[in-house]
């Protein structure tokens, strides 16, 4: 008991942070505003109040209001489907951008690779003006198309800015790639497309998971670009939802909310799990 | 061994530039069946680029390179009869063991029954029996080096090539290689081509060596005459450590030559001729070992050479550093005119190293067979 306490009272040792009172001021502080509004928003989805200001006891009936809103429902099909053909485009547009820029060597190599940053650093709101432009005056896409078609344009203009995050993260992984791999297996007497699918891929993996990961979360809660590009008929569950803020915060925009959080954790779970080998294997690759 | 050797691989003038860089210059050069053969170089000599070349990862600039008599300079690496062993082994992380093994065979379409045995008999061959399950990361980079030597052996390869197989290892470990290396040569009697910038590992294992600077061929010879009979200062020094002086030819006859030195008290005699010019300029390369130490004490007479004339091939020195290590002693010893000569001597018994004592005045004597002539 005498030795707890002594070793209680020990001054913190030399990398020991955690145990210094800043640092532990600072991550209480984080903690709480990084997370306190998602469970704020979370725990209101559960109030049996109209008003989101008061906890008046716990009800799941918003949420049975939210599946019941069929437009919510179309709207966020809408989203799941953007975002997994977007994510499918992107990451084989990306990955082959990415390639294209590793491997090769050609004019304006530097001038395509400084293009490809543009969508990243080019604030939202041009983008979304940008495609509102294009889809009007220059490509009207049509608004009577059936589903899912009609959702083209809004398809088209998620991947034209979550590839290049694709192709930036592939590249990144290609660069730790050693090139002694691909001579090995072709002095092993593999051709171009054997190396490809037998060393390449499976080095690119990590960065196709991390890239595909990003292409869909970007995609599901874009709202600004989406807002300009989707016509009068289609909408996506971001712009649903900042309809529905328009006139007030009830508690089924939290519930719609909390279904989308709880979404994306579980996949990014998911993602990082079956992930995990391959991130364990380039690591040790590394080394 | 009584079949007259059979030449494998050739290569014809080839050149390789890299941009204005000429990485391999005019090298020609020819390596028989069943050698063990080394191409041994400081780095940027060139001789990874010949390597390169062969496996076809490089295409020459002008020349051509031949594998049975056959030009092989435009044929693509996969379908070349040669494998490679390379400097960071190129394990594929992502497959087993014996997936790697199997690679150039899966490619080659073998039938999985006759793969897995192939594939066992190769893991054998270098003592990996029974790791066929694991992945690289779980190897020892030992470990990791057998897996690519067996993956480049099961293909049964006409050369076997390998870039600076045992720098990544550690000293223990690299001195144990090599002999299996040569053993393992021996074995299988596919030729091998080592490409390295460590001379001992060159002497040790190769039959015959190409020793390259700059690009340019050197010399060709076995390690033996590579050490006793380098035909250029940057071999001499290059192999071995060596004592070095230039100096004029006085005398060249058949049977005996002069030379004469500004940096050593004594002229240097040797019991063959020189095909030099007569007064041309020369350079003496002398192998620490081969520089005996005597006592240099008052009244002490100097010893005694029985085939060199008085003057010569005998210089007074002291004694100015000894550095100990074990099975022998290295003596630096200062000579009248200030030039430090490197003599090495064996410990042949316990108390050998007691015999020397710094700043002790010495005779340095050698024989008039020992010294290598230079003329370039």
């Amino acid at each position: 008991m005498t030795g707890l306490a002594k070793q209680r009272r020990e001054e913190p040792g030399p990398l020991e942070y955690l145990r210094r009172w800043p640092i532990r001021t600072w991550l209480v502080l984080v903690t709480i505003f990084l997370y306190a509004p998602l469970i704020t928003l979370m725990a209101f989805s559960f109030n049996d109040s109209k008003r989101n200001i008061v906890w008046r006891g716990f009800t799941l009936k918003y949420y049975a209001q939210t599946f019941a809103d069929s437009d919510l429902i179309t709207a966020f099909g809408n989203s799941l489907t953007i975002a997994m053909v977007s994510t499918i485009a992107s990451v084989i547009l990306g990955a082959f951008t990415a390639l294209l820029l590793w491997r090769f060597r050609f004019p304006f190599k530097p001038a395509l690779e400084g293009a490809l940053a543009l969508p990243i650093v080019v604030p939202e709101i041009c983008m979304g003006v940008a495609m509102l432009v294009f889809f009007t005056e220059i490509m009207p896409w049509p608004t009577d198309l059936i589903w899912p078609l009609n959702l083209g344009a809004i398809i088209i203009s998620h991947i034209s800015f979550s590839f290049s995050f694709v192709a930036i993260v592939i590249r990144g992984r290609l660069a730790s790639f050693n090139r002694e791999l691909e001579e090995a297996a072709k002095d092993l007497g593999a051709g171009e497309w054997r190396v490809f699918r037998d060393i390449l891929i499976p080095h690119m993996g990590p960065g196709l998971l991390a890239g595909a990961l990003l292409a869909f979360t970007l995609s599901l809660d874009d709202f600004v670009i989406t807002f300009f590009t989707s016509g009068p008929d289609t909408s996506t569950f971001p712009v649903k939802v900042y309809s529905m803020v328009r006139f007030s915060v009830t508690p089924e925009v939290n519930a719609a909310s909390t279904i989308l959080i709880v979404l994306t954790v579980a996949l990014t779970a998911v993602a990082l799990r079956v992930s995990g080998g391959q991130v364990a294997l380039a690591e040790a690759e590394g080394r | 061994m009584t079949t007259p050797a059979k030449t494998i691989i050739q290569f014809e003038n080839v050149t390789k530039r890299f941009g204005k860089m000429i990485a391999v210059d005019d090298v020609s050069l020819s390596i028989n069946e069943g050698e063990f053969f080394a191409l041994l170089g400081p780095s940027g000599c060139g001789k990874t680029t010949l390597l390169r070349m062969l496996a076809g990862f490089e295409t020459p600039s002008a020349g051509r390179i031949l594998i049975d008599g056959e030009d092989i300079s435009r044929i693509p690496p996969n379908r070349r009869p040669v494998n490679m062993v390379f400097q960071s082994y190129a394990v594929f992380p992502h497959m087993t063991v014996a997936d790697n093994v199997a690679y150039g065979l899966t490619i080659e379409k073998v039938a999985a029954p006759e793969r897995a045995r192939r594939v066992e008999e190769a893991l054998a061959l270098v003592k990996l029996d029974g790791l066929g399950g694991r992945k690289p990361d779980q190897l020892s980079g030992g470990q990791r080096q057998r897996v690519a030597l067996a993956r480049a052996l099961i293909k049964r390869p006409r050369v076997l090539l390998l870039d600076e197989p045992l720098s990544a290892l550690d000293a223990k470990l690299r001195e144990q290689m090599r002999s299996e290396l040569a053993q393992l040569q021996d074995k299988v009697g596919i030729t091998f081509l080592i490409v390295t910038h460590d001379q001992d590992e060159a002497l040790a294992m190769a039959s015959r060596c190409a020793v390259m600077n700059r690009g340019l061929l050197q010399q060709v010879a076995t390690p033996g005459d590579l050490y006793e009979f380098p035909n250029s200062r940057f071999v001499a020094d290059f192999i071995g450590s060596v004592n070095m002086f230039e100096g004029r030819l006085l005398v060249d006859e058949h049977d005996r030559a002069v030379i004469e030195t500004s940096e050593l008290p004594t002229k240097v005699y040797l019991d063959h001729g020189v095909t030099g010019a007569h007064a041309s300029t020369v350079w003496v390369a002398l192998r620490p070992e081969k520089i005996e130490l005597h006592k240099r004490g008052q009244g002490t007479p100097p010893p005694d050479l029985e085939d060199a004339p008085a003057n010569h091939n005998l210089a007074a020195g002291v004694i100015r550093q000894i550095t100990y290590l074990g099975s022998e002693s290295v003596y630096d010893v200062e000579v009248t005119g200030g030039r430090t000569l490197r003599a090495l001597r064996s410990n042949l018994t316990r108390r050998d190293q007691e015999d020397f004592v710094c700043d002790e005045p010495v005779w340095l004597a050698w024989h008039a067979c020992s010294p290598a002539v230079l003329l370039s």
